[in-house]
């Protein structure tokens, strides 16, 4: 078993290393089987490590893989030990298994680019480095991983860096991250200088012992750990890159931007769960900043033209409920929306991925339309997945999940009536935009004719994620439902159970109210972007259309507050004044030079005139001594 | 003895004087070789009756007699003018405060040396002679050597070969064309 | 016999060189220049004749010979130098010969 566990990160890293290594020289069919089947395998692993998991729970619910000793130095011994529990579990699962079915997608996606095996390469190193992160038991190891999927991030941003647009949004995405990933460097370090160990189980019991409830020192920890998880997750105000991100290929919006990277902030919440408890205003924090991004999102989406970008600010849009959830205290309906998130998140980037490559690289939704009879597989597994974000009623999986998320947001012990006000609004736009999206791109008539269709090994994956879009929630159901509760007794030995004050309005009023808001959604999107689409042509022009279409206009503010001011230093530092005292000393020489030089005029009577002077300084001084 | 000492003292010292601020340069000349005279004089009496002589054949007689044959040969004209924008008295000042330092420090140093009286004892050109053939051999062979190539290298250094320029290059400016051969 | 103190005889000379020196460091013709610096040479030989006569040795004597030797070779070639500086330069100015100057 222990053994077992170490090979999940282990094999897409060695797929990472062959391709690397010797990509070039190989034919297609090998890269493409080399880098599928190293997730592959991991798929397999995590499926057998699960069951057996399941099965025969191990002691302490926990499997613990201690590999080898990394360093130990100046009081700081770190090992490189992953650890398997129900939340790294989940994780595994999400990870492994959609980034198979990701890699199974980009086999024909990809086939005809010239940097087949880099893609490959990149992919396999960033599953790896997300394996490691969620598998981390320090967290020196876990921000390993963190800078790994970062890495990768960038690099396939990035990927067809022969157009400078992409190699912006790749540096864009990672300074921005950056922001986020030294915030959370520096609360690592203030948890080593007080807890002198990284070992996050032993972090997390010393820090319940010590510190107090809303002690300051925690609610630093936490809010420098916050502010690593916002920079990954794309929330408030690290919001800004993760739409310019979609300058990738459609897989890597669909394994990175939708499933799994954005998510490793969560992840990260979930596990220094305890510092976020010991400290109340930053958890209320995190519900608020959750509940404002789910809005700000939701509405840019409603406004944008570009398929992707519409996908990119949902995502961005549903992980501030992910937040939301957190911040109320309810961990595991977060992870749940997580794992629901994942797959309907990815199924769709797939399909818009397909569309795009079926219409030849056209991004404008404006320019799609009545693609339904030409491509259907895609149309029907395009709007399971926008069902389930939608949360159509009782069918589909994201229904179950952020019905929870919004039960709790009311009822839980740090609930608001405010926050689940903003959740209820938000999941009005959702559906509202998506469906937009869909009447825009499926119904209505054809603007441009689709050229390619895609393979097998494109809509393959597509299908199954639609499965299991449907399906997946059904192991949660809520108490007037059947109360199913199969996820959250597995992540109670992780989790803490979120502590409901039991109102006097039942929980099944909220679900009709939930429901009946997707529907309503729904109703409206069909009503003006398919039966009437002039009443919203107005709209489209005006100028809040365009306000919502640059994301609220972030990106104006963070050039002039830290853009401009930078590049204009930069400028006036044109001649370097540190330089400046460098050269100093060369012009100094020069000048010491331009005076000895003086003395060398070529006259004869000057020279002797030089002997004199000392002959007569010598001799002075010799006669004297 | 003494008052002619320093009599022909006073004399070389003025010739020279007036030799070194001299205007015109066979003017100065001449009134070297009076200097030249009169230091020959001294030599006489302190006993060195060749030396005089020598003194007076070769460095009266040949060298500044070259320099005379030199200045006749450029003949370079009264140019008494140049002479007199040359030397302001301004530059005078430092190389005379310089020599003063030295004579000062020439001064300090004859202070420590211990009396002795001057023998005076007249040294004949037969002693000069024998010494210098068997003693100082070797420097009497060196010095013909260096003579020889003293008239080598003055012959060579004074050839003067015609300078063939182009027709082209004719007019061009005669800082160019002034470049040693 | 002479009872010239010996400092005296050594002043003499050595005013003679300090006389040459200045005519050498004044003067900007270069037969002047030459001229101080036959002056200079006198005086040194001198003072070599000067010590033979304190000793009463012959050596000085022999000194001063090997010194007009010298003194004899360098003016001739002096002098040739200076009839090429004259050709070319077409001046008997020292402060023109100064194309050996740092050229900053």
């Amino acid at each position: 078993m222990t053994i077992l566990l170490a090979l999940i990160p282990i094999m897409p890293l060695l797929g990472f290393l062959i391709l690397a290594c010797c990509g070039s020289r190989m034919s297609k069919q090998m890269i493409a089987f080399t880098g599928a089947v190293s997730v592959g395998i991991s798929v397999l692993i995590t499926l057998i490590t699960g069951l057996a998991f399941l099965v025969t729970p191990p002691a302490g619910n926990v499997v613990v893989v201690n590999l080898w000793q990394w360093f130990s130095t100046g009081g700081l011994a770190l090992s490189i030990v992953f650890r398997l529990d129900a939340l790294s579990l989940v994780f595994i699962f999400v990870i492994t298994f959609i980034g198979f079915l990701i890699h199974v997608y980009s086999i024909d996606f990809m086939a005809g680019d010239e940097g087949y095996a880099r893609f490959f390469a990149y992919m396999n190193l960033f599953v790896g480095s997300m394996l490691i992160l969620v598998l981390a038991d320090n967290l020196l190891l876990l921000y390993l991983g963190w800078e790994g999927v970062g890495l990768c991030s960038y690099l396939l941003i990035g990927f067809w860096y022969r157009e400078p647009v992409n190699g912006y949004a790749a540096r864009k995405a990672f300074i921005i991250t950056r922001i986020g990933d030294t915030a959370m460097i520096i609360g690592i370090f203030l948890l080593f200088v007080h807890f002198h160990t990284l070992d996050i189980q032993l972090l997390m019991q010393q820090a319940s012992s010590e510190w107090g409830n809303g002690s300051p020192l925690a609610t630093w920890a936490a809010l420098l750990l916050l502010g690593g998880a916002l920079g990954k997750s794309a929330q408030l105000p690290l919001q800004t890159w993760l739409p310019d991100a979609m300058a990738g290929p459609s897989p890597v919006s669909a394994l990175i931007h939708a499933a799994t990277m954005v998510t490793a902030g969560v992840y990260l919440i979930a596990r220094t769960h305890v510092l976020f408890e010991l400290a109340p205003a930053i958890q209320t924090a995190v519900a608020a900043i959750g509940a404002l991004t789910l809005l700000l999102a939701g509405f840019s989406a409603l406004a944008q033209h570009d398929l992707k970008r519409v996908l990119a600010y949902s995502t961005i849009s549903q992980i501030g409920y992910m937040f939301l959830a957190l911040g109320v205290g309810a961990w595991s309906a977060g992870i749940f929306h997580f794992m629901v998130h994942a797959f309907f998140k990815a199924l769709l980037f797939l399909a818009g991925g397909a569309v795009i490559f079926a219409l030849n690289e056209e991004h404008d939704i404006f320019k799609m339309g009545g693609l339904r009879k030409k491509l259907p597989v895609i149309f029907w597994t395009f709007l399971i997945g926008s069902s389930s974000l939608a949360a159509l009623p009782l069918i589909t999986a994201g229904f179950y999940s952020k019905d929870q998320i919004l039960w709790f947001a009311w009822s839980a012990g740090n609930g608001n009536p405010w926050l689940w006000a903003a959740g209820l609004l938000g999941a009005f736009i959702t559906s509202m935009y998506t469906f937009r999206l869909v009447f825009l791109v499926f119904f209505g008539d054809m603007v441009t004719m689709p050229e390619h269709h895609p393979g097998r090994l494109m809509l393959i994956p597509m299908i199954i994620l639609a499965f299991f879009s449907l399906i997946a929630g059904f192991i949660e159901l809520p108490e007037s439902m059947g109360h199913v509760q199969w996820f959250s007794k597995l992540l109670d030995p992780v989790l803490p159970a979120v502590n409901t004050a039991h109102g006097r309005i039942p929980e099944s009023f909220f679900q009709l109210v939930a429901g009946t808001i997707s529907l309503s959604g729904i109703y409206l999107a069909y009503r003006f972007y398919l039966k009437q689409p002039y009443l919203t042509s107005s709209f489209n022009e005006s100028r809040i259309s365009k306000f919502l279409y640059k994301g609220w206009g972030f990106d104006r503010v963070y050039d002039l507050l830290f853009v401009n001011p930078l590049v204009w230093f930069a400028v006036r530092n044109k001649n370097d004044f540190i330089d400046l005292f460098t050269s100093a000393l060369a012009r100094a020489a020069f000048y010491g030079n331009y005076l000895l030089s003086i003395t060398q005029n070529g006259r004869i009577r000057w020279y002797v005139m030089a002997f004199v002077i000392g002959i007569v300084f010598m001799l002075t001084i010799f006669i004297n001594l | 003895m003494n008052t002619i000492f320093y009599i022909a003292a006073a004399v070389a010292l003025i010739s020279t004087g007036l030799a070194i601020t001299g205007r015109n340069a066979i003017h100065a000349l001449l009134f070297l070789i009076v200097s030249l005279l009169a230091i020959s004089i001294i030599f006489y009496i302190l006993g060195a009756p060749f030396i005089a002589a020598l003194e007076i054949i070769i460095y009266a007689g040949a060298v500044m007699v070259l320099f005379i044959f030199v200045i006749m040969m450029l003949n370079v004209g009264m140019e008494r003018e140049t002479e007199n924008r040359w030397l302001r008295p301004r530059m005078w000042i430092v190389p005379v405060i310089l020599s003063f330092i030295l004579l000062i420090d020439f001064i300090i140093m004859m202070k420590g040396m211990p009396h002795h009286a001057i023998s005076g004892r007249i040294i004949p050109p037969k002693q000069v002679g024998i010494s210098l053939f068997s003693t100082y051999l070797l420097g009497a062979e060196i010095a013909g050597m260096l003579l020889l190539a003293g008239i080598v290298g003055a012959y060579h250094l004074g050839r003067q070969k015609k300078k063939v320029i182009h027709r082209f290059l004719q007019n061009e400016d005669d800082e160019i064309n002034n470049t040693i051969q | 016999m002479v009872t010239i103190p010996v400092e005296i005889q050594l002043l003499f000379a050595a005013l003679l060189f300090l006389m040459g020196l200045i005519g050498l460091l004044v003067r900007r013709n270069v037969i002047f220049i030459l001229m101080s610096i036959e002056i200079m040479f006198n005086s040194a030989g001198m003072v070599f004749v000067i010590a033979g006569s304190y000793w009463a040795q012959v050596d000085g004597q022999v000194m001063f010979i090997f010194m007009l030797t010298v003194t004899a070779a360098e003016v001739s070639v002096g002098l040739a130098l200076i009839l090429q500086m004259f050709h070319h330069f077409k001046t008997l100015d020292a402060d023109k010969l100064s194309n050996l100057k740092d050229t900053n």
